[in-house]
Protein backbone atom coordinates (compact mmCIF):
# COMPACT_ATOMS: atom_id res chain seq x y z
CA UNK A 1 0.00 0.00 0.00
CA UNK A 2 1.65 3.56 -1.02
CA UNK A 3 2.09 5.33 2.63
CA UNK A 4 0.63 8.48 3.44
CA UNK A 5 2.63 10.48 5.78
CA UNK A 6 1.59 11.56 9.45
CA UNK A 7 2.24 14.97 9.96
CA UNK A 8 2.77 16.64 13.68
CA UNK A 9 4.22 20.46 14.25
CA UNK A 10 4.79 21.15 18.16
CA UNK A 11 6.41 24.01 19.65
CA UNK A 12 7.06 24.16 23.29
CA UNK A 13 4.12 26.14 24.17
CA UNK A 14 1.64 24.21 21.52
CA UNK A 15 0.90 21.65 19.28
CA UNK A 16 -0.02 23.49 16.00
CA UNK A 17 -0.79 21.21 13.50
CA UNK A 18 -1.69 17.50 13.07
CA UNK A 19 -2.87 15.49 10.33
CA UNK A 20 -2.83 12.02 8.67
CA UNK A 21 -2.73 11.26 5.33
CA UNK A 22 -0.43 13.81 3.88
CA UNK A 23 1.33 13.42 0.55
CA UNK A 24 4.05 15.49 0.77
CA UNK A 25 5.80 17.83 2.90
CA UNK A 26 8.56 20.20 1.93
CA UNK A 27 10.44 21.84 4.90
CA UNK A 28 13.47 24.70 5.04
CA UNK A 29 16.14 22.46 6.51
CA UNK A 30 19.23 23.80 7.62
CA UNK A 31 21.01 22.53 4.57
CA UNK A 32 18.15 24.20 1.93
CA UNK A 33 14.56 23.38 1.25
CA UNK A 34 14.08 19.25 1.20
CA UNK A 35 11.11 17.57 0.28
CA UNK A 36 9.96 14.53 2.40
CA UNK A 37 7.77 11.57 0.35
CA UNK A 38 5.90 8.71 1.95
CA UNK A 39 8.71 6.13 3.15
CA UNK A 40 11.83 8.60 3.44
CA UNK A 41 14.95 7.21 5.29
CA UNK A 42 14.98 7.95 8.89
CA UNK A 43 16.48 11.86 9.37
CA UNK A 44 16.83 14.18 11.60
CA UNK A 45 17.45 17.71 10.07
CA UNK A 46 17.53 21.27 11.57
CA UNK A 47 15.17 23.65 10.09
CA UNK A 48 15.44 27.09 9.38
CA UNK A 49 13.38 30.49 9.24
CA UNK A 50 11.36 29.54 6.42
CA UNK A 51 7.54 28.54 5.24
CA UNK A 52 6.64 24.65 5.37
CA UNK A 53 4.34 23.36 3.06
CA UNK A 54 2.43 20.37 3.82
CA UNK A 55 0.10 18.63 0.38
CA UNK A 56 -2.21 16.47 0.88
CA UNK A 57 -4.26 15.47 -2.57
CA UNK A 58 -4.84 18.98 -4.08
CA UNK A 59 -4.61 21.24 -0.99
CA UNK A 60 -1.69 22.62 0.16
CA UNK A 61 -1.07 23.86 3.98
CA UNK A 62 1.38 26.62 4.56
CA UNK A 63 2.79 26.74 8.28
CA UNK A 64 5.76 29.60 8.75
CA UNK A 65 8.46 27.72 11.21
CA UNK A 66 11.27 29.72 12.92
CA UNK A 67 13.94 27.50 12.99
CA UNK A 68 13.71 24.05 14.94
CA UNK A 69 14.07 20.14 14.30
CA UNK A 70 12.32 17.88 11.98
CA UNK A 71 12.26 14.47 12.98
CA UNK A 72 11.39 12.02 9.88
CA UNK A 73 10.98 8.25 10.83
CA UNK A 74 7.97 5.35 9.64
CA UNK A 75 6.32 7.80 7.22
CA UNK A 76 6.12 10.05 10.92
CA UNK A 77 6.87 13.51 10.21
CA UNK A 78 7.53 15.45 13.35
CA UNK A 79 8.66 18.80 13.87
CA UNK A 80 9.86 20.46 16.86
CA UNK A 81 10.10 24.15 16.01
CA UNK A 82 11.04 27.29 17.80
CA UNK A 83 7.82 28.41 16.93
CA UNK A 84 5.26 28.10 14.34
CA UNK A 85 1.69 29.63 13.03
CA UNK A 86 -0.14 28.48 10.39
CA UNK A 87 -0.43 31.01 7.46
CA UNK A 88 -4.28 31.62 8.01
CA UNK A 89 -3.29 33.08 11.86
CA UNK A 90 -1.35 35.31 9.56
CA UNK A 91 -1.84 38.89 10.40
CA UNK A 92 -0.63 40.82 7.15
CA UNK A 93 -1.12 44.38 8.50
CA UNK A 94 0.94 43.21 11.61
CA UNK A 95 3.74 42.00 10.07
CA UNK A 96 3.71 45.05 7.85
CA UNK A 97 4.11 47.28 10.59
CA UNK A 98 6.38 45.14 12.30
CA UNK A 99 8.95 45.17 8.89
CA UNK A 100 8.61 48.74 9.53
CA UNK A 101 9.86 49.16 13.18
CA UNK A 102 12.63 46.47 12.10
CA UNK A 103 13.23 48.41 9.19
CA UNK A 104 13.62 51.95 11.12
CA UNK A 105 15.59 50.31 13.94
CA UNK A 106 18.17 49.00 11.12
CA UNK A 107 18.69 52.38 9.82
CA UNK A 108 19.13 53.71 13.19
CA UNK A 109 21.81 51.60 14.15
CA UNK A 110 22.15 50.83 17.16
CA UNK A 111 23.85 48.24 19.67
CA UNK A 112 25.21 45.06 17.59
CA UNK A 113 22.87 43.16 19.78
CA UNK A 114 19.83 45.38 18.83
CA UNK A 115 21.12 45.28 15.12
CA UNK A 116 21.13 41.37 14.85
CA UNK A 117 17.38 40.99 16.83
CA UNK A 118 16.14 43.72 14.48
CA UNK A 119 17.46 41.83 11.28
CA UNK A 120 15.86 38.58 12.59
CA UNK A 121 12.70 40.41 13.15
CA UNK A 122 12.53 41.65 9.66
CA UNK A 123 12.98 38.46 8.28
CA UNK A 124 10.48 36.96 10.42
CA UNK A 125 8.38 39.87 8.97
CA UNK A 126 9.61 39.30 5.60
CA UNK A 127 8.61 35.75 5.68
CA UNK A 128 4.59 36.28 6.83
CA UNK A 129 4.37 39.03 4.20
CA UNK A 130 5.60 36.74 1.58
CA UNK A 131 3.61 33.59 2.31
CA UNK A 132 0.75 35.93 3.38
CA UNK A 133 0.30 37.46 0.23
CA UNK A 134 0.90 34.40 -1.79
CA UNK A 135 -2.06 33.30 0.32
CA UNK A 136 -4.15 36.53 -0.27
CA UNK A 137 -3.62 36.47 -3.92
CA UNK A 138 -4.69 32.77 -4.07
CA UNK A 139 -7.47 33.50 -2.02
CA UNK A 140 -8.83 35.90 -4.54
CA UNK A 141 -8.09 33.79 -7.56
CA UNK A 142 -10.13 32.29 -9.96
CA UNK A 143 -8.89 28.66 -9.37
CA UNK A 144 -9.44 29.44 -5.31
CA UNK A 145 -7.24 26.15 -4.41
CA UNK A 146 -7.11 24.98 -1.03
CA UNK A 147 -9.79 25.78 1.68
CA UNK A 148 -8.81 29.20 3.25
CA UNK A 149 -10.41 30.01 6.83
CA UNK A 150 -11.18 33.76 6.96
CA UNK A 151 -8.08 35.31 8.58
CA UNK A 152 -9.15 36.63 11.73
CA UNK A 153 -8.64 40.44 12.20
CA UNK B 1 -21.45 41.34 75.41
CA UNK B 2 -21.93 43.93 72.29
CA UNK B 3 -24.79 45.31 71.38
CA UNK B 4 -26.51 44.10 68.53
CA UNK B 5 -26.44 46.80 65.73
CA UNK B 6 -22.11 46.26 66.53
CA UNK B 7 -22.44 42.56 66.16
CA UNK B 8 -24.67 43.45 62.62
CA UNK B 9 -21.63 45.58 61.23
CA UNK B 10 -19.03 43.10 61.70
CA UNK B 11 -21.34 40.69 60.51
CA UNK B 12 -21.71 42.43 57.29
CA UNK B 13 -17.64 42.99 56.88
CA UNK B 14 -17.14 39.23 57.35
CA UNK B 15 -19.38 38.08 55.09
CA UNK B 16 -17.91 40.98 51.96
CA UNK B 17 -15.00 39.36 53.05
CA UNK B 18 -16.00 35.98 52.50
CA UNK B 19 -17.34 37.06 49.38
CA UNK B 20 -13.76 38.23 48.16
CA UNK B 21 -12.30 35.32 48.92
CA UNK B 22 -14.75 33.40 47.14
CA UNK B 23 -14.22 34.89 43.72
CA UNK B 24 -10.62 34.56 44.39
CA UNK B 25 -10.79 30.81 45.19
CA UNK B 26 -12.76 30.60 41.74
CA UNK B 27 -10.15 32.68 39.24
CA UNK B 28 -7.67 30.49 41.00
CA UNK B 29 -9.22 27.45 40.22
CA UNK B 30 -9.62 28.58 36.41
CA UNK B 31 -6.10 30.04 36.24
CA UNK B 32 -4.55 26.56 37.53
CA UNK B 33 -6.55 24.78 35.09
CA UNK B 34 -4.94 26.75 32.61
CA UNK B 35 -1.31 26.43 33.53
CA UNK B 36 -1.58 22.07 33.80
CA UNK B 37 -3.25 22.64 30.17
CA UNK B 38 -0.39 24.55 29.11
CA UNK B 39 1.79 21.83 31.29
CA UNK B 40 0.64 18.98 29.32
CA UNK B 41 0.85 21.05 26.00
CA UNK B 42 4.55 21.55 26.13
CA UNK B 43 5.05 18.05 26.95
CA UNK B 44 5.07 16.19 23.30
CA UNK B 45 7.76 18.74 22.46
CA UNK B 46 10.32 18.44 25.56
CA UNK B 47 9.82 13.99 25.20
CA UNK B 48 10.55 14.46 21.55
CA UNK B 49 13.55 16.66 22.41
CA UNK B 50 14.99 14.44 25.18
CA UNK B 51 14.84 11.47 23.29
CA UNK B 52 16.52 12.93 20.16
CA UNK B 53 19.00 13.86 22.38
CA UNK B 54 19.19 10.36 23.79
CA UNK B 55 20.07 8.91 20.75
CA UNK B 56 22.35 11.32 19.29
CA UNK B 57 24.59 11.18 22.79
CA UNK B 58 24.56 7.22 22.90
CA UNK B 59 24.52 6.11 19.92
CA UNK B 60 25.95 8.41 17.00
CA UNK B 61 28.83 10.69 19.04
CA UNK B 62 31.38 8.79 21.17
CA UNK B 63 32.11 9.90 24.60
CA UNK B 64 35.34 12.20 23.07
CA UNK B 65 33.03 13.75 20.57
CA UNK B 66 30.24 14.72 23.61
CA UNK B 67 32.99 16.16 25.27
CA UNK B 68 33.39 18.91 22.69
CA UNK B 69 29.82 20.32 23.49
CA UNK B 70 29.81 23.03 26.68
CA UNK B 71 26.59 22.18 27.44
CA UNK B 72 27.48 18.80 28.23
CA UNK B 73 30.40 19.35 30.07
CA UNK B 74 30.84 18.06 33.62
CA UNK B 75 33.68 19.60 35.17
CA UNK B 76 34.65 20.29 39.15
CA UNK B 77 32.04 22.14 40.60
CA UNK B 78 33.35 25.31 41.99
CA UNK B 79 30.47 28.03 41.68
CA UNK B 80 26.94 26.91 41.48
CA UNK B 81 23.83 28.82 40.04
CA UNK B 82 20.38 28.89 41.29
CA UNK B 83 17.52 29.81 39.72
CA UNK B 84 14.63 30.19 42.13
CA UNK B 85 11.16 30.06 40.41
CA UNK B 86 8.51 31.45 43.06
CA UNK B 87 5.15 33.18 42.74
CA UNK B 88 4.86 37.39 42.57
CA UNK B 89 1.77 37.51 44.77
CA UNK B 90 1.42 35.74 48.41
CA UNK B 91 -2.36 34.04 49.42
CA UNK B 92 -0.66 31.15 48.58
CA UNK B 93 -0.53 29.39 52.39
CA UNK B 94 3.07 27.63 52.94
CA UNK B 95 3.53 27.69 49.26
CA UNK B 96 5.90 30.41 49.25
CA UNK B 97 7.21 29.70 52.49
CA UNK B 98 8.00 25.89 51.30
CA UNK B 99 10.19 26.99 47.80
CA UNK B 100 11.95 29.54 50.05
CA UNK B 101 12.82 27.12 52.52
CA UNK B 102 14.03 24.43 50.14
CA UNK B 103 16.39 26.75 48.56
CA UNK B 104 18.13 27.54 51.61
CA UNK B 105 18.59 24.08 52.42
CA UNK B 106 20.17 23.47 48.90
CA UNK B 107 22.32 26.73 49.70
CA UNK B 108 23.41 26.19 52.92
CA UNK B 109 23.74 22.29 52.90
CA UNK B 110 23.69 20.50 50.12
CA UNK B 111 25.60 22.82 47.67
CA UNK B 112 29.34 22.54 48.42
CA UNK B 113 30.00 25.57 46.81
CA UNK B 114 29.14 29.29 46.65
CA UNK B 115 25.92 29.84 44.75
CA UNK B 116 24.53 32.89 42.65
CA UNK B 117 21.61 32.69 42.78
CA UNK B 118 18.87 33.94 40.25
CA UNK B 119 15.15 34.78 41.41
CA UNK B 120 12.19 34.35 39.44
CA UNK B 121 9.06 35.98 40.99
CA UNK B 122 8.70 38.78 43.26
CA UNK B 123 8.88 36.70 46.48
CA UNK B 124 11.55 34.64 45.70
CA UNK B 125 13.18 38.55 44.84
CA UNK B 126 12.17 40.19 48.11
CA UNK B 127 13.96 36.97 50.32
CA UNK B 128 17.04 37.02 48.61
CA UNK B 129 17.75 40.43 48.36
CA UNK B 130 16.52 40.74 52.02
CA UNK B 131 18.77 38.05 53.26
CA UNK B 132 21.47 39.47 50.96
CA UNK B 133 22.42 36.90 48.94
CA UNK B 134 24.20 36.80 45.76
CA UNK B 135 21.53 37.77 43.35
CA UNK B 136 23.14 38.28 39.96
CA UNK B 137 19.45 38.40 38.09
CA UNK B 138 15.89 39.05 38.89
CA UNK B 139 12.61 38.33 36.89
CA UNK B 140 9.55 39.96 38.32
CA UNK B 141 6.16 40.38 37.30
CA UNK B 142 6.85 37.48 33.91
CA UNK B 143 3.06 37.38 34.75
CA UNK B 144 0.55 33.88 34.65
CA UNK B 145 0.55 34.22 30.37
CA UNK B 146 4.34 33.43 30.36
CA UNK B 147 5.60 32.92 27.09
CA UNK B 148 8.68 30.61 25.88
CA UNK B 149 10.05 33.48 24.40
CA UNK B 150 10.51 35.17 27.71
CA UNK B 151 11.78 31.99 29.39
CA UNK B 152 14.65 32.13 26.57
CA UNK B 153 15.88 35.33 28.06
CA UNK B 154 16.29 34.14 31.67
CA UNK B 155 17.67 30.72 29.86
CA UNK B 156 20.11 32.16 28.05
CA UNK B 157 21.90 33.78 31.03
CA UNK B 158 22.42 30.19 32.80
CA UNK B 159 23.52 28.87 29.46
CA UNK B 160 25.74 31.77 28.81
CA UNK B 161 27.39 31.47 32.35
CA UNK B 162 27.93 28.11 32.32
CA UNK B 163 29.32 27.75 28.67
CA UNK B 164 31.72 30.56 29.59
CA UNK B 165 32.65 28.93 32.82
CA UNK B 166 31.62 31.24 35.58
CA UNK B 167 29.54 28.47 36.90
CA UNK B 168 29.95 24.85 36.81
CA UNK B 169 26.37 23.58 37.40
CA UNK B 170 22.86 25.08 37.38
CA UNK B 171 20.21 24.51 39.08
CA UNK B 172 16.35 25.06 39.41
CA UNK B 173 14.22 25.19 42.80
CA UNK B 174 10.51 25.06 42.11
CA UNK B 175 6.81 24.01 43.04
CA UNK B 176 5.99 20.86 41.22
CA UNK B 177 2.48 20.35 40.82
CA UNK B 178 1.55 16.82 42.09
CA UNK B 179 -2.07 17.25 42.57
CA UNK B 180 -4.56 20.65 43.94
CA UNK B 181 -3.30 19.93 47.14
CA UNK B 182 0.06 18.80 47.13
CA UNK B 183 2.83 20.99 46.15
CA UNK B 184 6.35 19.58 46.36
CA UNK B 185 9.32 22.12 46.13
CA UNK B 186 12.19 20.29 43.67
CA UNK B 187 15.27 20.90 43.35
CA UNK B 188 16.37 19.86 39.32
CA UNK B 189 19.54 20.03 37.63
CA UNK B 190 19.22 21.46 34.52
CA UNK B 191 22.95 22.12 33.82
CA UNK B 192 25.26 20.41 32.81
CA UNK B 193 22.68 18.58 30.79
CA UNK B 194 22.82 14.83 31.35
CA UNK B 195 21.44 13.03 27.96
CA UNK B 196 18.64 10.02 29.07
CA UNK B 197 18.97 6.40 27.78
CA UNK B 198 18.45 5.96 24.23
CA UNK B 199 15.21 3.47 23.48
CA UNK B 200 15.75 0.30 22.07
CA UNK B 201 14.36 0.02 17.90
CA UNK B 202 15.76 3.50 17.31
CA UNK B 203 16.44 3.30 13.49
CA UNK B 204 19.86 4.76 12.16
CA UNK B 205 19.65 8.54 11.06
CA UNK B 206 20.61 10.66 8.56
CA UNK B 207 21.73 13.58 10.51
CA UNK B 208 21.73 16.97 8.39
CA UNK B 209 23.96 19.32 8.60
CA UNK B 210 25.23 16.39 10.95
CA UNK B 211 24.81 15.27 14.28
CA UNK B 212 27.39 17.67 16.36
CA UNK B 213 25.26 20.62 14.49
CA UNK B 214 21.46 18.89 15.22
CA UNK B 215 23.07 18.36 19.03
CA UNK B 216 24.46 21.78 19.24
CA UNK B 217 20.74 23.78 18.30
CA UNK B 218 19.32 21.04 20.37
CA UNK B 219 20.90 21.29 23.75
CA UNK B 220 20.16 24.80 24.29
CA UNK B 221 16.37 24.24 23.69
CA UNK B 222 16.10 21.81 25.89
CA UNK B 223 17.55 23.41 28.89
CA UNK B 224 14.76 26.36 28.01
CA UNK B 225 11.78 24.07 27.23
CA UNK B 226 13.19 22.66 31.34
CA UNK B 227 12.93 26.03 32.64
CA UNK B 228 9.54 26.78 30.65
CA UNK B 229 8.19 23.69 32.36
CA UNK B 230 9.68 24.26 35.68
CA UNK B 231 8.30 27.69 35.40
CA UNK B 232 4.45 26.22 34.33
CA UNK B 233 4.77 23.79 37.00
CA UNK B 234 5.38 26.92 39.67
CA UNK B 235 1.89 28.45 38.23
CA UNK B 236 -0.27 25.62 38.65
CA UNK B 237 1.20 25.43 41.91
CA UNK B 238 0.35 28.92 42.85
CA UNK B 239 -2.83 28.84 41.74
CA UNK B 240 -4.13 25.51 43.59
CA UNK B 241 -2.13 26.66 46.69
CA UNK B 242 -4.24 29.69 46.36
CA UNK B 243 -7.78 27.99 45.49
CA UNK B 244 -7.21 25.77 48.94
CA UNK B 245 -6.25 28.64 50.45
CA UNK B 246 -9.00 30.72 49.15
CA UNK B 247 -11.74 28.33 50.30
CA UNK B 248 -9.90 27.77 53.65
CA UNK B 249 -10.93 31.19 53.91
CA UNK B 250 -14.13 31.42 52.66
CA UNK B 251 -15.60 28.32 55.15
CA UNK B 252 -13.80 30.61 57.76
CA UNK B 253 -15.64 33.33 57.20
CA UNK B 254 -18.80 31.16 56.67
CA UNK B 255 -18.28 29.87 60.02
CA UNK B 256 -17.74 33.28 61.87
CA UNK B 257 -20.82 35.00 60.17
CA UNK B 258 -22.92 31.54 61.73
CA UNK B 259 -20.99 32.22 64.89
CA UNK B 260 -21.35 36.96 64.96
CA UNK B 261 -25.69 35.79 64.05
CA UNK B 262 -25.60 33.37 66.87
CA UNK B 263 -24.72 36.19 69.05
CA UNK B 264 -26.34 38.99 67.69
CA UNK B 265 -29.73 37.32 68.06
CA UNK B 266 -28.78 36.40 71.95
CA UNK B 267 -28.01 40.33 72.43
CA UNK B 268 -31.64 41.17 70.62
CA UNK B 269 -33.27 38.67 72.15
CA UNK B 270 -31.54 40.14 76.11
CA UNK B 271 -32.06 43.67 75.03
CA UNK B 272 -35.90 43.02 74.15
CA UNK B 273 -35.23 40.67 77.48
CA UNK B 274 -34.51 43.70 79.54
CA UNK B 275 -37.11 45.96 78.08
CA UNK B 276 -39.89 43.76 78.94
CA UNK B 277 -39.15 43.36 82.60
CA UNK B 278 -38.34 47.07 82.70
CA UNK B 279 -41.70 47.97 81.61
CA UNK B 280 -43.28 44.89 83.92
CA UNK B 281 -41.35 46.68 86.71
CA UNK B 282 -42.89 49.93 86.14
CA UNK B 283 -46.43 48.68 85.72
CA UNK B 284 -45.68 46.74 88.81
CA UNK B 285 -44.63 50.13 90.55
CA UNK B 286 -47.31 52.38 88.88
CA UNK B 287 -49.90 49.89 90.14
CA UNK B 288 -48.62 49.43 94.08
Amino acid sequence: MAGKLNVQIVTGERVVFEENDVDMVVAPGGAGMLGILPEHAPLITTLSLGELRIKKGSVEQSILVYGGFMEVAEDKVLVLADSAERAEELDIERAEAARRRAEASIASRESTMELQEAQAALRRANLRLRVGQKRGSRRGGPSGSGPTPAAPG
Amino acid sequence: MANAREIQRRIRSVASMGQITRAMEMVAAVKMRRAQQRVTSSRPYSEQLRQIMADLATQQLDPDQLAQFPLLQKRPIQNIELIVVSPDRGLTGALNTNILRRATRFILEEAESPVRIIPIGKKARDYFVKTKQNVIAEFVGIGDDVTLDTVRTIADIAIDDFASGTVDAVYVVYSRFVNTLVQRPEVMQILPVEPAEAHEGYADYIFEPTPEAVLNELLPRYVEVQLYQAILDGLASEFSARMVAMRSASDNAKEIVHDLTLSRNKARQAQITQEVSEIAAGANAMAG
